[in-house]
């Protein structure tokens, strides 16, 4: 680089002066800084990571990581609910044995914002010498920005993975029938029912009914009514839209879901649709791999994509994410962000888009058709994906107590499943909840 | 060697224990000093933090503040609490019963003269020996009311699909059945090694006197293995309170709320609601039950002994 600098024109070092000084006044980073990777070679960091496949990539192209900063990693990685309940542990006691924290956005975004738990990784982006070029904010996709940062703007971790809620559905089926594929509320529950054929063991459509994992279901249908389910601070989830929210979830679920539907979590649903006995699955994007591999499928080929259908609201994309950070009481913090960049790198983030263990917040990743090319899911999952992406909408609310939260609406919704009025059912359940979502923010 | 009785001295020192022929011989607590720390780290300061905890508001990630028996008020009113002790208490009877019925049974079976009595002994108590949680994930396929095997062999007898675990109605039942299917094996043992212990005479001078088959187990045989029936009910009850494992991976308490034990239920408030406060108090009270419940059976085995 230098002997290029040296051969340069005097115009061309003039017109490089200009853009540095305008960089300056703009407040942009250089865009030639090059980020000392090696700056921490020698230090040893911890980092604790959700089991997932986004967990498994991480651990997988680790070593490249540690080839190219020196730093060395203890990475561990524990399923989701014991992973959370070790972290909150450990984070509570001021000295956590761990750096680098994967979190679940959608369930712990407030509860470690209010703790304090994540370090602020504002600075850290802004310092050129730490972060590279590409890295900047308006790379992430709006969900990634809404999650990561909190109310003063700081960064508390780096957006790594989204999850959006669309529609699997089973062409054949559709096709027997007849059906297309519904883009309203209405259509859905119109092209639910005429798939159903209880004699012959069809169902139009699946989704979780096991308590707890179904919040999300109708939270998501509560979106598409124009409505989130806490709006500043307040519960919304005794409104008129929560209600019909969970009167179009009970219509699904009893007249087109499979018998025993209300124990079902998202397995019991993919098993099903992987049978191919289920026109619809309702859930998350990153489901999808196994649907397409004949050693687990019988529906390889035949699985179409869609976006939520629209609701009489609004059409809206319920979405869900992990992120990395790096944890307030780390005396590693720089070598630890330098672990978090990494892991949501452009070529990390390739990796996980192509091997569809995940899919990254980054627009430089979403957009780049290279990258895209090696996607080895089906193009309509890719483009569902793009579609999703403008239609995004944050589907649990962040407060603290989101796991009480999905219980208490989640036992209000696995009566209504039972023949409970939805009405009665949602106002019941916001009664119990509110002095739980008060006590937490007292 | 007569030892006597360690005496205090007037400025209330103690004096070294005393052999009879006048040597002195050494005190031996220090050597109850390693297991008496161990007895206080594990269970005496667990339990006296538990307590502190009971009366505490703590909420993980906030402050902690004391409330006096405010957590124990909470919970007269928790709905939830109250459906969930119902539960266990369901629950713990089926587990006990039904594989008490079907293992002495077994055992009387398997006390006979057999064909490949061994084989058969050894398969039928395998089921004990798997891990809890892959029982859990083995039957949940089973009961799968669509792909479920359980299903299959009912509509070949020409029963209509039932929904096991995911039915509020058949929830519990059905996690006793495999409650049951685990568990009789061990009560099947313990009822056999009772009927091996048995003496033969009162059988000899009942055949003398000219009783049945039935009169002989309602008079002789019943008496004498009840004593290990009760041994088989401790232990079972023990099992079946406390049992989490196979209700978690299954249910996890659900549909709903219908299978969640207090268990289940202390797990969900204390490590995914983080109440750690309102669960330490769950804690208290539950070991409240259990402690009665244990005293309870104790007396009834002491009742049953054979001596009695």
């Amino acid at each position: 680089m230098s002997i290029k600098f040296i051969t340069s024109t005097r115009r061309q070092f003039l017109a490089g002066s200009a853009a540095l000084g305008a960089a300056s006044i703009t407040g942009l980073r250089p865009a030639f800084a090059a980020v000392d990777w090696k700056k921490h070679a020698g230090t040893t960091i911890e980092v604790n990571l959700i089991k997932s496949p986004r967990g498994d990539i991480l651990q997988k192209y680790q070593k490249e990581f540690e080839d190219l900063t020196g730093i060395k990693v203890n990475a561990e990685q524990t399923p989701e609910q014991q992973q959370r309940q070790k972290a909150v542990i450990e984070l509570t006691s001021g000295k956590p044995s761990f750096d680098v924290i994967h979190i679940s956005y959608h369930v712990q975004k407030r509860q470690f914002e209010k703790a304090g738990w994540l370090a602020d990784l504002t600075p850290f982006m802004k310092d050129p010498s730490l972060t590279e070029a590409s890295l900047t904010e308006s790379d992430f996709a709006q969900a990634g920005l809404d999650f990561a940062k909190d109310k003063n703007g700081r960064f508390g971790g780096l957006p790594f993975s989204v999850d959006y809620w669309i529609i699997y559905w089973n062409k054949e089926l559709f096709a027997a029938k007849g059906v297309e594929f519904p883009k309203t509320f209405e259509e859905l529950v119109a092209a639910a029912e005429k798939l159903t054929d209880k004699d012959a063991g069809t169902y139009g459509f699946v989704a979780r009914g096991m308590k707890n994992a179904n919040t999300p279901v109708w939270a998501s249908f509560m979106l598409g009514y124009g409505k989130s389910t806490v709006k500043d601070g307040k519960l919304e989830t005794d409104s008129p839209e929560s209600i019909e929210a969970a009167k179009l979830y009970q219509r699904l679920m009893t007249k087109s879901a499979p018998p025993g539907v209300t124990g079902f979590n998202w397995a019991e649903c993919q098993s099903s649709f992987l049978q191919g006995k289920v026109g619809m699955w309702m859930d998350g994007i990153g489901f999808a791999p196994p649907l397409e591999d004949p050693k687990k499928s019988r529906v390889v080929g035949k699985v179409g994509y869609g976006v939520m259908p629209k609701g009489p609201g609004a059409q809206a994309a319920p979405t869900f994410g992990d992120g990395i950070g790096v944890t307030e009481g780390s005396s590693k913090k720089e070598a630890a962000y330098l672990y978090c960049q990494w892991a949501i790198s452009k070529e990390m983030g390739a990796r996980l888009l192509q091997s569809g263990s995940g899919v990254p917040f980054r627009n430089s990743v979403l957009n780049d058709p290279e990258i895209l090319k090696g996607v080895t899911m089906p193009a309509e999952w890719a483009s569902v994906l793009s579609e999703s992406a403008k239609v995004s909408q944050l589907c649990l609310p962040v407060i603290v107590p989101v796991t009480e939260f999905r219980d208490v609406m989640g036992v209000a919704l696995t009566n209504v499943i039972g023949g409970a009025d939805p009405a009665a059912e949602m106002k019941r359940a916001t009664e119990e909840f509110r002095p739980i979502l008060e006590r937490s923010e007292a | 060697m007569t030892i006597t009785a360690p005496t205090m001295t007037s400025d209330n020192t103690e004096t070294e224990v005393t052999a009879g022929d006048g040597r002195f011989t050494p005190s031996y607590w220090p050597f109850v000093v390693p297991a008496l720390v161990i007895v206080v780290a594990v269970i005496v300061f667990p339990w006296v933090f538990t307590l502190w905890m009971s009366v505490n508001e703590w909420h993980l990630g906030g402050e902690k503040s004391f409330v006096g028996f405010a957590n124990f008020l909470r919970l007269a009113s928790d709905a939830r609490f109250w459906q969930s002790m119902g539960h266990t208490l369901v629950y713990t009877l089926l587990s006990v019963v039904a594989p008490l019925f079907l293992g002495t049974i077994a055992a009387l079976v398997f006390d006979t003269k057999l064909p490949m009595r061994g084989l058969l002994r050894g398969i039928f108590v395998m089921p004990m020996m798997a891990t809890p949680v892959a029982v859990a994930l083995v039957w949940t396929m089973m009961y799968h009311p669509q792909l479920g095997v359980l299903n299959y062999l009912l509509s070949l007898v020409g029963i209509g699909p039932q929904e096991w675990i995911f039915n509020q109605n058949t929830v519990i039942p059905s996690l006793v059945l495999v409650e049951t299917w685990q568990w009789t094996p061990l009560v099947m043992l313990i009822v056999l090694g009772g009927l091996a212990a048995m003496p033969r005479d009162p059988f000899e001078s009942a055949e003398i006197d000219g009783a049945n088959g039935w009169q002989k187990f309602r008079y002789i045989t019943f008496p004498m293995i009840l004593p290990f029936m009760m041994v088989a009910v401790i232990i079972r009850s023990i099992d079946a309170l406390k049992s989490f494992d196979i209700i978690f991976a299954m249910t996890q308490g659900g549909p709903g709320t219908a299978s969640e034990t207090i268990n289940i239920y202390l797990y969900n408030v204390a490590f995914a609601y983080y109440d750690i406060g309102y669960g330490s108090a769950i804690a208290v009270v539950f070991f409240i039950v259990i402690i009665t419940m244990s005293l309870a059976l104790l007396h009834l085995r002491q009742r049953t002994k054979w001596n009695s």
